[in-house]
């Protein structure tokens, strides 16, 4: 169909969902007290913002991943043609591997892998 | 012979005879969505079910039993009770985001529908880098989960949210590792040349054992990907109520609950086309006679078949495995899953190039 199918199955999945939510909606009016909209918390009188510090692990992790990610989309035009070139390819990317690897170990050795 | 392909050419030709060519393209259009969303309700029913069921029989239990034959309906009335509830939004939410994390789930689940192949000829746009645009698009799925943690303003939806983040973001490598390892045997990013170079046999059969290594590092990382047990870090019922999307509630819900069991089908039906030929029936190489006769089986059914079993395998996967800790789970992807993949994928080259597979 074309890129337009892209734009077709948005709409469809926002009248989908918007469907869905508005049908809902329709079948209940709601109650009002003054501690029903309180976030969740075991139910006990909620303490703090939550929006507040948290572990860095996950900021170094995503880093990591950045690095990783846009060497796969590097690889993705590489696998397509590597079997045509043939060994040459394989070479170039075992270099560009190798580089990446050293980079992996030396953020292994920095401790940036293990969760703390 | 009954097939998918014909129906589709059929469609298209009578509409080509009557329409001129935006009338055609809005009468498509219209098509697709009505198909999409009834395709979405009924994978939603059915894999919920299934679910249940599947669980249900695992613990040697009978399973929802008592709306319809077997519970077929069971999902149903929980859909209807879903809907006559109240849709709430906490008084500390960042409302714009709340309301709209679900759509934007939502809306990656659809947009990853358009390069499957659901049978022969049947397939919305096949796109020339259809396996890069999978993983592009399903990597946003990510930011929907945040925002729905986020914006929650709820403590235990901002861990589950920044779990599934971290977690969903390192498996993705090693998911795209295992891709890569098919396009580089088949020299093509289009879905529709992957299935047809499984022609005389799967790749998982042809390829030796470096792509099953892919395969199973595929539907491990498809697992956590999902936030499947026993990767559910990102929901763990008994510390986090319900993860990211404990605030939600009624339709709003249903929403997340059901784009999980849709991208569990898509998760699965990727694997089923890259590693075991999609809609091809089985063929083994020359055997003429053999293949003939898979070939009268419609490819529709090839399809759903393999991807059923694939989910099913994930179901089981639920129910036999304890969850993992989340310095376990990032130590199992970038120690272990990662290095194995890079690896694996410079062999499958090697074997790629000196034309060692089948």
């Amino acid at each position: 169909m074309g890129s337009v199918s892209l734009i077709v199955l948005t709409i469809a999945a926002l009248v989908f969902s918007a469907g869905g939510i508005l049908i809902g909606r329709l079948f209940n009016k709601g109650s009002k007290n003054s501690q029903k909209g309180q976030a969740y918390e075991c139910g006990i009188p909620t303490t703090t913002s939550p929006w507040n510090q948290f572990n860095v692990g996950y900021y170094l992790f995503a880093l990591l991943f950045l690095i990783f990610d846009v060497e796969l989309v590097f690889m993705y035009p590489w696998a397509v043609v590597v079997k045509k070139i043939g060994i040459t390819a394989l070479f170039e990317i075992l270099i560009f591997v190798f580089i990446l690897f050293m980079g992996f170990l030396y953020a292994h050795k920095k401790g940036a892998l293990k969760w703390m | 012979m009954f097939s998918l392909q014909g129906i589709t050419s059929g469609i298209q030709s009578f509409l080509h005879a009557r329409f001129s060519a935006s009338g055609v393209l809005i009468f498509e259009s219209l098509i697709v969505i009505l198909l999409a969303t009834t395709l979405f309700a009924l994978l939603g029913l059915v894999l919920v079910w299934m679910e249940r069921k599947v669980a249900a029989q695992m613990q040697i239990r009978l399973g929802p039993n008592r709306v319809g034959p077997m519970g077929i309906f069971q999902t149903s009335a929980d859909t209807l009770k879903l809907i006559l509830k109240e849709g709430l939004t906490p008084d500390g939410a960042d409302k714009l985001l709340f309301n709209l994390a679900p759509f934007v789930v939502m809306v990656v689940a659809m947009l990853l529908l358009a390069p499957i192949a659901f049978a022969k000829g049947f397939q919305v746009w096949d796109i020339n880098i259809g396996v890069l645009y999978i993983t592009a698009v399903s990597s946003l799925s990510v930011i929907g989960i945040l925002m729905a943690g986020w914006a929650s303003n709820n403590k235990y939806s901002l861990l589950g949210a920044m779990r599934s983040g971290a977690q969903i973001v390192s498996y993705e490598l090693s998911a795209g590792l295992s891709i890569l390892t098919i396009v580089v045997l088949t020299g093509s990013l289009q879905l529709g040349d992957i299935i047809n170079a499984q022609q005389n046999g799967w790749w998982l059969f042809k390829g030796h054992i470096p792509v099953i290594i892919a395969f199973v590092i595929f539907i491990i990382a498809a697992t956590a990907e999902t936030n499947r047990a026993p990767f559910d870090m990102a929901e763990a019922e008994s510390e986090l109520t319900a993860g990211f999307h404990t605030e939600y509630s009624g339709m709003k819900f249903a929403l997340f609950f059901l784009a999980e069991y849709i991208n569990i089908f898509i998760v699965c039906a990727i694997a089923a086309t890259l590693f075991l030929g999609g809609w091809m029936p089985l063929h083994i190489g020359n055997w003429q006679g053999f293949n003939h006769l898979m070939d009268y089986i419609p490819s529709s059914i090839w399809f759903f078949a393999k991807t059923f079993a694939l989910i099913f395998l994930i179901m089981w996967f639920r129910w036999t495995f304890p969850r993992l800790r989340v310095d376990q789970l990032l130590n199992l992807e970038w120690k272990y899953l990662l290095p194995i993949s890079l690896f694996n994928l410079l062999l499958v080259t090697v074997i790629a190039i000196l034309g060692w597979h089948f």
